[in-house]
């Protein structure tokens, strides 16, 4: 008979496969639908956008967002650029100024408040029918408007459109790997937006109709996840929200471990208050693939990826133990001494084979993200590298959250 | 807008989920089964091995000792052994194949240890033999020591014969041999040449007990001119 954490971790495990699987099944249902647009897109209709994009302390990256946003492949008149400035410590503000005069520009400044505020600010002056968020460290692909305002013109359904966010011109090891594991969240996106599954609006450019917030109000403080918030609101008044994976919008990652940390500290802690929020949502047939899969996924991967990283932990430490305890017996040559190969000692179990198939649908998964960013399907070194230190990683600021969610301790934005 | 659910993909992509799991756990099963039959398998040429050095036995009463073969002495029992240690630590705990096998293989053990101790009394062979009692309780941190001090020995000299025996297995001839040799409870427990050696021994405390241990060793790595000299001798 197995033992409780024994069969508590099988059934983690098996519910995280039939995510995966899910996953695949929904891509193999779809693969036809899934059509890359290489070239330029045009619409019949050009409907005019607001794009507010709240900035706080970002001199170093602010101008190249504003430059990309003039190089959109959109009408000019179109578009209407609401910087918005939150109370900057730095130089934000006057690189700001710098592009005051442009056409269709649009400068607010205001104390300090968090992003939220600084968006509602936008949204109170906005007039046009569809409002875009736009992060200031994030730069966007010209085709990128253009075919997000195409889904909405092809389903009316539609309330909210959001791009594949990529990993910006990666500098070291820790964005590489973040390249890696945003080519994966690209893909599973995808096939949470084809199951009307997607639990957030990232900053990076999503687009919304205005009666989203003419019915919903603004945005909120939310734990500091306010793009996570706003897509439970949605989903709670069934406003649907899609997928554009051919919509690119590049952003610059943390560029070291201990950013990271922090940055999905605040993502898993503010996921979990999130979800605490908005816990009516769970299992309910009528708010769809978000109630019976996304949340249900993201609380199950949180605590597989703790339970992994302990099933790891403790094979090293049990073969650290054997070999201290060898080295004891014998001497350093216990060490070092091979025994003769035999495939009896080939250890050969379920979940280790689990495991493996897991393993194999990540890397998948990897691979037709990068496929639907960068038109190719080639395997990297970064991928293994990416699923190594994930496994190492990930599970420490999971369960910081999951510790700060119970003593209630919210973490720093920065 | 009203929510449709796929109920019927649910269903599906469970019905593949399970069946992934199943196959994994058949494919487990298949290996297992192969590995209990491998060392049903060694276990039947240990027996063999034994059977047929007894029919040598016998027939040594009208042979002389030089027609003994000491290559048919059956050297598997050795390598069983690291394979009855890992399946007991690898495998279910209440295992019952590996509980039978374990108990088959102690039998052979005591079967071949009594033959080769009559060989060797009656021959001289330079046979030396280890009966180790342990216990595969995972506290008992000194027999897992021992095991490596025992594997060990049994690599660099293999006219090395060690016998090893779970203290608390219910086993008639277990039993019989704590009660002849009085072994004490308190494993990991080596008995040589009748004598009792309680506690943990590491590779140069046996040596020392069995002198001729290193003695044989240095005659291995003689070169043969070298070696009828000293028997001359």
């Amino acid at each position: 008979m197995a033992s409780i954490p024994d069969l508590i971790f099988y059934i983690l495990i098996f519910l995280s496969v039939y995510v995966q699987v899910f996953f695949f099944v929904t891509f193999l249902e779809n693969r036809k639908r899934i059509v890359f647009k290489n070239g330029k897109t045009e619409l019949e209709f050009y409907p005019t956008v607001t794009i507010i994009v709240p900035c706080f302390n970002e001199e170093q990256t602010v101008s190249q967002t504003i430059n990309s946003l003039f190089d959109l492949n959109y009408p000019k008149e179109k578009v209407k650029i609401f910087l918005i400035d939150d109370g900057s410590t730095d130089n934000t503000l006057s690189l700001m100024k710098s592009f005051e005069g442009c056409f269709n520009v649009f400068i607010f400044h205001k104390e300090n408040g968090g992003k939220h505020t600084a968006i509602n600010l936008g949204l109170k002056n906005v007039e046009t029918e569809f409002i875009a968020c736009l992060d200031a460290d994030s730069f966007v692909h010209p085709q990128a408007l253009v075919r997000m305002m195409k889904c909405f013109l092809e389903n009316e359904d539609i309330m909210a459109v959001i791009p594949a966010t990529v990993i910006h011109n990666p500098k070291n090891f820790i964005q590489s790997i973040q390249k890696i594991e945003y080519f994966g969240a690209i893909f599973t996106k995808k096939m949470l937006g084809l199951s009307n599954g997607l639990h957030v609006t990232p900053g990076t450019l999503p687009i919304y109709k205005k009666e989203v917030f003419d019915k919903l109000g603004g945005f909120r403080k939310a734990h500091n996840v306010e793009d996570g918030e706003i897509a439970l609101r949605m989903h709670q008044h069934n406003l649907r929200i899609e997928y554009c994976h051919d919509a690119y919008v590049y952003t610059v990652p943390p560029d070291s471990l201990y950013k990271l940390y922090k940055q999905r500290l605040r993502w898993g802690y503010g996921f979990m208050k999130n979800l605490i929020d908005y816990k009516h949502l769970l299992f309910r047939p009528k708010f769809g693939a978000l109630s019976l899969l996304t949340l249900p996924s993201g609380i199950i991967s949180m605590f597989s990826m703790v339970l992994l990283f302990i099933f790891f932990i403790s094979t090293f430490i049990n073969f650290f133990i054997e070999k201290i305890v060898k080295v004891q017996a014998v001497g350093l040559n216990g060490m070092f001494h091979l025994q003769k190969f035999d495939w009896f000692y080939f250890d050969i179990r379920g979940i280790s084979l689990i495991l493996v198939v897991c393993s194999i649908l990540a890397v998948f998964t990897i691979l037709v993200g990068r496929k639907m960013v960068e038109d190719r399907f080639q395997p990297s070194f970064y991928i293994i590298l990416y699923i190594i230190t994930y496994t190492v990683i990930a599970p420490v600021w999971f369960l910081k959250a999951i510790y700060n969610v119970i003593v209630s301790e919210r973490p720093n934005w920065r | 807008m009203i929510i449709q659910n796929d109920w019927k993909k649910y269903l599906i992509v469970f019905f593949i989920t399970a069946a992934l799991f199943l196959s994994a756990f058949y494919v487990t099963n298949y290996f297992y089964n192969n590995k209990i039959d491998q060392l049903k398998n060694i276990q039947d040429n240990i027996s063999i091995d034994i059977l047929s050095s007894e029919t040598q036995f016998s027939l040594l009463q009208e042979l002389s000792c030089k027609d003994v073969d000491n290559s048919i002495l059956s050297q598997e029992i050795n390598n069983i052994a690291d394979k009855i240690n890992y399946s007991e630590k690898n495998f279910a705990t209440d295992n019952t194949d590996v509980r039978y096998l374990k108990r088959y293989y102690f039998l052979l053990e005591i079967k071949d240890y009594l033959l080769m101790k009559k060989i060797s009394e009656r021959c001289g062979t330079k046979n030396s033999f280890i009966l180790y009692m342990y216990s595969p309780d995972p506290t008992c941190t000194d027999c897992v020591k021992q095991e490596y001090v025992l594997s060990t020995l049994r690599e660099k000299y293999p006219q090395l014969r060690i016998y090893s025996f779970d203290y608390n297995l219910n086993l008639s001839a277990i039993k019989a041999l704590i009660s002849i040799y009085k072994i004490p409870a308190s494993v990991p427990v080596m008995v040589i040449d009748g004598k009792n050696y309680t506690g943990f021994k590491t590779v140069e405390e046996v040596e020392n007990i069995i002198p001729k241990l290193k003695e044989s060793f240095k005659l291995q790595e003689m070169k043969p001119w070298e070696k009828n000299v000293q028997q001359s001798s």
